[in-house]
């Protein structure tokens, strides 16, 4: 049972890793600013989120459960509302809104 | 699994050390907000893989504070852009 | 050992990077990514408590701080960097850096193994302090003293910001003005951020007691979010003068200063606390520190006064 647990634990911190690399590549080889917004999210949500799941899985009881998944809604909040903030001030001056 | 956290955790650390390089080479200043904000995903990442493969509970508490200041920073980082280009002092 | 290495080369990196960056708010960017590297290296050696310090303090708060100071410089920047310090001035600082560098690289090397420490001792002795946190223990009561008096340079440093106001707007409010955009998203960011921040601030500030955490850095979130919420234009900064304002700032180290008297005649020394009352001495000393110290922290990134206060 705990070797079952284990290997989920490992896939899905290893998804969490790929997206990660993920985010990363994006933002390197995006051509403009907000797609390369667009990757970095996929890095905040998928990649926290998928690494969070893993270690639930590790399990090491109630308080560090509500603990890890707390850290991963305020990432998910503080992301999606200061990502909108960037693209506002990353598009091109003089465009309309 | 102590050895594969702290390996997923360098692994993370890794491709953020990528994403710096975006703030080296980024054409506008959103890019090096962008790859701040990263770092810090990468970083609360790091971090709460580290509390479980060092049997550190604090680290996951070191994530918290850092997922507040993350954001209160990319805010005051867009404030700065923003102050910057139309000239408020 | 590999996450190790990356890390001390990316720490290195950073460092450098930052040195060299030719404009300050990149520099600055660089600056809040290379504390947010070390609070990694503290957490890697297994100081939790000094990892939320660095990443609250070091890295959030003074990158807020330093990031309004280079809004206030940006008029000036281009005249600023275009001056070069003379070859001499340029040999002089490399020669005394080195030097330094080369002190802490012998002090490391040359420590004797094991280094010696009174850890153990603190440890040993802290039930009397009634703290589950050696941390805690050793900042509120084996040397609370230091405490005491950082608390006062705070409040000295805020004191010297003030100062800097120019003669019209003396006693002022600092910072300009903001409108608050009822439907903007950083009205919507500083309406979810801010409860959660205090929240945790607290939580922070409480649970240092038995765990990593304590009032400085329940502190520095509480002031982060009100810089947060000001940013936002939800509040205003209060005017420098301001009764209130002046009794929130001096009620933290006051009440320190007065338990610290109440010592002599309690338990013979100054800041000395009895043995049976010491947990709840304690926290009657940090709750209005906490208070205080993120005051005072709030101010210190706001800046001196820039408009009058309308009496």
């Amino acid at each position: 049972m705990s070797l079952a647990f284990n290997l989920l634990t490992v896939l899905a911190i290893v998804a969490g890793a790929l997206f990660f690399l993920a985010g990363t590549v994006g933002l390197l080889r995006f051509p403009d600013p907000l797609s390369r917004l667009h990757a970095l999210t996929k890095a905040d949500n998928l990649g926290l989120g998928f690494i969070v799941v893993g270690l639930l899985l590790h399990g090491e009881g109630l308080l560090a459960a509500s603990k890890l998944i707390c850290v991963w809604l305020l990432t998910l909040l503080a992301g999606a509302t200061v990502t909108q903030l960037i693209a506002h001030a990353a598009r091109p001056s003089g465009a309309q809104e | 699994m102590a050895d594969f956290l702290l390996a997923a955790a360098c692994f993370v650390l890794a491709m953020v050390a990528l994403g710096l390089v975006r703030i080296l080479r980024g054409p506008g200043d959103a890019d090096r907000i962008m790859a701040a904000q990263l770092l810090g995903t990468g970083g609360i990442a790091a971090l709460l893989l580290l509390s479980e493969a060092m049997d550190l509970r604090a680290a996951a508490d070191v994530a918290l504070i850092l997922a507040l200041l993350a954001a209160f920073v990319s805010v005051a980082f867009v404030k700065g852009v923003t102050r910057r280009e139309t000239g408020e002092p | 050992m590999a996450f190790d290495i990356v890390l001390v080369l990316l720490v290195i990196g950073v460092a450098v990077w930052t040195i060299a960056a030719r404009d300050t708010f990149a520099a600055v960017i660089g600056f809040v990514a290379l504390g947010l590297l070390l609070t990694l290296v503290w957490v890697r050696l297994a100081a939790p408590d000094v990892a939320l310090t660095e990443s609250a303090l070091g890295s959030g708060l003074t990158g807020g701080l330093l990031l309004g100071a280079s809004a206030r410089l940006a008029c000036s920047e281009a005249t600023a960097s275009d001056e070069e310090p003379g070859a001499i001035l340029q040999l002089i600082a490399a020669v005394l850096c080195a030097l330094m560098s080369a002190g802490l690289v012998a002090l490391v090397l040359l420590l004797p193994q094991p280094a010696p420490t009174l850890a153990p001792q603190a440890v040993a002795n802290i039930a009397a302090t009634g703290l589950g946190n050696p941390v805690t223990a050793v900042l509120m009561a084996y040397r609370a003293i230091d405490t005491l008096l950082e608390v006062v340079v705070l409040l000295l440093a805020l004191v010297g910001i003030w100062s800097l106001a120019p003669d019209r707007v003396w006693g002022g409010l600092p910072g300009p003005r903001r409108h608050a955009d009822p439907n903007g998203l950083l009205t919507f960011i500083a309406q979810l951020l801010v409860p959660i921040g205090i929240l945790v601030g607290i939580y922070i500030f409480w649970v240092g007691s038995v765990a990593p955490g304590g009032e400085f850095q329940g502190a520095t979130i509480l002031a982060a979010m009100w810089v947060l919420a000001s940013m936002a234009g939800l509040v205003d900064a209060p005017s420098v003068s301001g009764r209130r304002l002046r009794l929130m700032l001096a009620v933290g180290p006051a009440v320190f200063f007065a338990i610290g008297l109440t010592g002599f005649a309690t338990a013979g020394a100054f800041l000395a606390y009895p043995e049976a009352h010491a947990k709840a001495l304690i926290l009657t000393i940090e709750v209005p520190l906490t208070l205080s110290i993120a005051a005072t922290l709030a101010l210190l990134v706001a800046g001196p006064p820039e408009r009058a206060s309308g009496r």
